[in-house]
């Protein structure tokens, strides 16, 4: 017990006096940006618990609690909510907490796939360069030629053709997330090949080489462990662009089905009262969306500076 | 320099032919044509018929050229939703979409190119200082978040601008404009900036950085030994210097400002071929998805080709590179 808890003591005060945490401690916005970012998971993670309401059980719902105001208790039946409800009796605070579940699923899930297939490819294309390397890479120059919102659109487009009617609004959230992915992982890709150049050359890898090591071997357990920090930041950065994605996706409509709303289905139905005066069924999946997006943004830019070794 | 060029040209088309491709297989595979095209009263002759008039018994090479083919002549199929041919509903979009693209696109480079130059003369000035924040959270905000806060502010608040639509339009030869009618040019306002603004900020950002550098060279502080003004200073030396590498981001940009139309024209239900897009995916009208994805590749293309060339044009050092 006791020897476990000095392991554990040991790899914290290595963690603790690190160059990445002493520049941590000395940002507050990388502080602030993290402390969002972490209350804001920990609200989607545990919704069905922090959530006063399910938004999605019809039986716990009242038609007559419909566009009650933010803090004021209702008319008719003097239910009051934190944030107001939406046109259907929904509590607003609930519904944003669901919604975000699913913005942050698909946005994590999405960089995960663009980042296995973008290492993978960049893997392959800097070891073993030739003909492989000019056919990935002339893939990847290919697809950076068009903004990837729009191959992010046209893989939704196309997958919605594919799937049966039936199974498209289960299989919607799947494919949003295949479509988000597969539109990013040029960056990724860019990157490792770079990184896997320098890399390549040095002794240890000839060492590794020389002892007959297999190429994949080389390749997963020697070259990736120290191409890994760029593609921290890249994926950091990745994954605010992805939650913007697929809020932008599905406010436009072509995004997650109306059976499990995120942070952008819930704007896309807020700006239908935008005219009328219920404001906060609109303002506050906006503001949760933006402070999501933003921390992610601030702490992706930290993290680039903190681990770019030009600039120290 | 003339083999950079042709084999830019070949590059180009070989993407093209890739992007016929994928339309190509959209319209083979998504859905049979013949269950489009044939009611439920069908016999296994009408089908057979139908698939010799269709060509769909000729092998897939010879069925790709003959897309290919019609695609170069503009000739895409019928719109599965509207059932008018795609041609012509594209030729109808069309105007609305490049109006709104031009008026942004000017925005944004004239603006981005002053406010620019400006925050980096006036580098610590208060103005820039300002500018730079701005600008910051800008880009964070997500395109439609910022027209659904412009049609907060000048629509529902001030009442100023129409929310929506393209106003009053002008028929000219079959080329509708807003440009002529007062209305037509209020309702080309907001979604003018909302699509310009993030390109605006990219294109500030990247002149103020460029000429930041450019101001610290040696000829510049040699030029101003000389005893130029700062006006020559600025705009005649560094100015010029800064525009190699905004020419290619610009270049770029303009790509994607029709890209992102697709989300202003949804925001504003402009009528261009962004929402007309949206709907095709949204109805699985394939096509007219096809069809604007053959469309937009050709602009996207066209527009890489031409910043290419147009950098060997202004950078003389790379032109000696390239005839190697």
């Amino acid at each position: 017990m006791s020897r476990l808890y000095r392991a554990w003591a040991r790899m914290w005060a290595r963690t603790w006096d690190s160059d990445l945490a002493y520049a941590f401690r000395h940002s507050p916005i990388a502080m602030l940006a993290t402390l969002v970012v972490t209350l804001l998971i920990l609200g989607a993670v545990f919704a069905p618990l922090v959530a006063p309401h399910d938004p999605f059980n019809p039986a716990t719902l009242n038609l007559m609690n419909g566009f009650t105001a933010p803090g004021t208790p209702n008319a008719f039946t003097g239910d009051s909510f934190v944030l107001g409800t939406d046109n259907q009796g929904r509590d607003m605070l609930s519904t944003i907490l669901y919604g975000m579940r699913v913005s942050l699923f698909v946005g994590v899930a999405a960089v995960s796939l663009g980042m296995v297939i973008g290492i993978t490819l960049g893997l392959i294309a800097g070891y073993r360069g030739g003909w492989t390397d000019t056919v990935i890479m002339r893939i990847a120059d290919v697809q950076l030629t068009f903004p990837s919102i729009l191959v992010a659109m046209l893989i939704f487009g196309i997958a919605k053709g594919i799937t049966p009617v039936e199974y498209r609004d289960q299989v919607a959230i799947w494919v949003l997330i295949l479509a988000i992915g597969l539109s990013d992982w040029v960056q990724f890709a860019r990157v490792v090949r770079g990184a896997t150049l320098v890399q390549k050359n040095k002794e240890y890898v000839q060492a590794a080489q020389l002892i007959g090591r297999s190429g994949t071997a080389i390749m997963l357990r020697h070259i990736l462990p120290n191409v890994l920090s760029p593609v921290l930041v890249i994926a950091t950065i990745s994954l605010a662009l992805a939650i913007i994605a697929e809020a932008t996706l599905s406010f436009l409509g072509v995004g997650a089905p109306p059976t499990q709303p995120s942070l952008g289905t819930l704007i896309r139905v807020g700006q239908g009262f935008l005219f009328s005066g219920e404001w906060w069924i609109l303002f506050f999946p906006a503001c949760t969306l933006l402070a999501l997006a933003l921390s992610v943004n601030l702490l992706g830019d930290w993290l680039r500076d903190a681990l770019n070794p030009r600039l120290k | 320099m003339f083999s950079y060029i042709l084999r830019r040209v070949v590059q180009s088309v070989v993407v093209l032919l890739i992007v016929g491709l994928v339309a190509f297989a959209m319209f083979r595979f998504m859905g049979d044509p013949i269950d489009n095209m044939l009611g439920v009263e069908r016999t296994a002759e009408d089908i057979e018929r139908l698939r010799g008039v269709l060509g769909l018994d000729q092998p897939f090479v010879v069925q790709y050229f003959k897309f290919i083919g019609n695609a170069v002549q503009g000739n895409f199929g019928v719109s599965y939703e509207q059932g008018r041919p795609v041609n012509e509903i594209l030729a109808e979009r069309a105007p609305a979409t490049l109006e709104l693209a031009l008026v942004s696109g000017l925005l944004a480079i004239s603006f981005g190119i002053i406010l620019g130059v400006y925050t980096a003369i006036r580098r610590e000035g208060w103005g820039s200082h300002i500018i730079m924040t701005v600008s910051l959270v800008g880009v964070s905000l997500p395109t439609f978040l910022i027209g659904i806060l412009l049609i907060y502010v000048f629509s529902v608040e001030l009442d100023w601008l129409p929310s929506f639509g393209r106003g009053q339009t002008t028929d000219i030869g079959g080329w509708t404009t807003g440009f002529l009618t007062a209305s037509g040019l209020k309702a080309l306002i907001l979604p003018a900036i909302t699509l310009g603004l993030y390109q605006m900020t990219l294109i500030m950002r990247l002149v103020r950085s460029e000429m930041l550098e450019v101001l610290r060279q040696d000829y510049i502080s040699f030029a101003r030994a000389r005893g130029l003004s700062e006006r020559v200073i600025n705009f005649r030396h560094a100015l010029k210097n800064t525009l190699v590498p905004v020419i290619t981001v610009t270049g770029l940009q303009l790509g994607s400002i029709i890209a992102f139309a697709i989300i202003t024209e949804t925001v504003f239900q402009w009528p261009g071929l962004g929402l007309l897009f949206i709907n095709a995916i949204q109805f699985v009208d394939i096509p007219v998805m096809a069809a604007y994805l053959m469309l937009i590749s050709v602009m996207f293309v066209a527009i890489n080709l031409a910043v290419d060339l147009l950098y060997v044009a202004v950078d003389p050092r790379l032109r000696g590179e390239a005839s190697i």
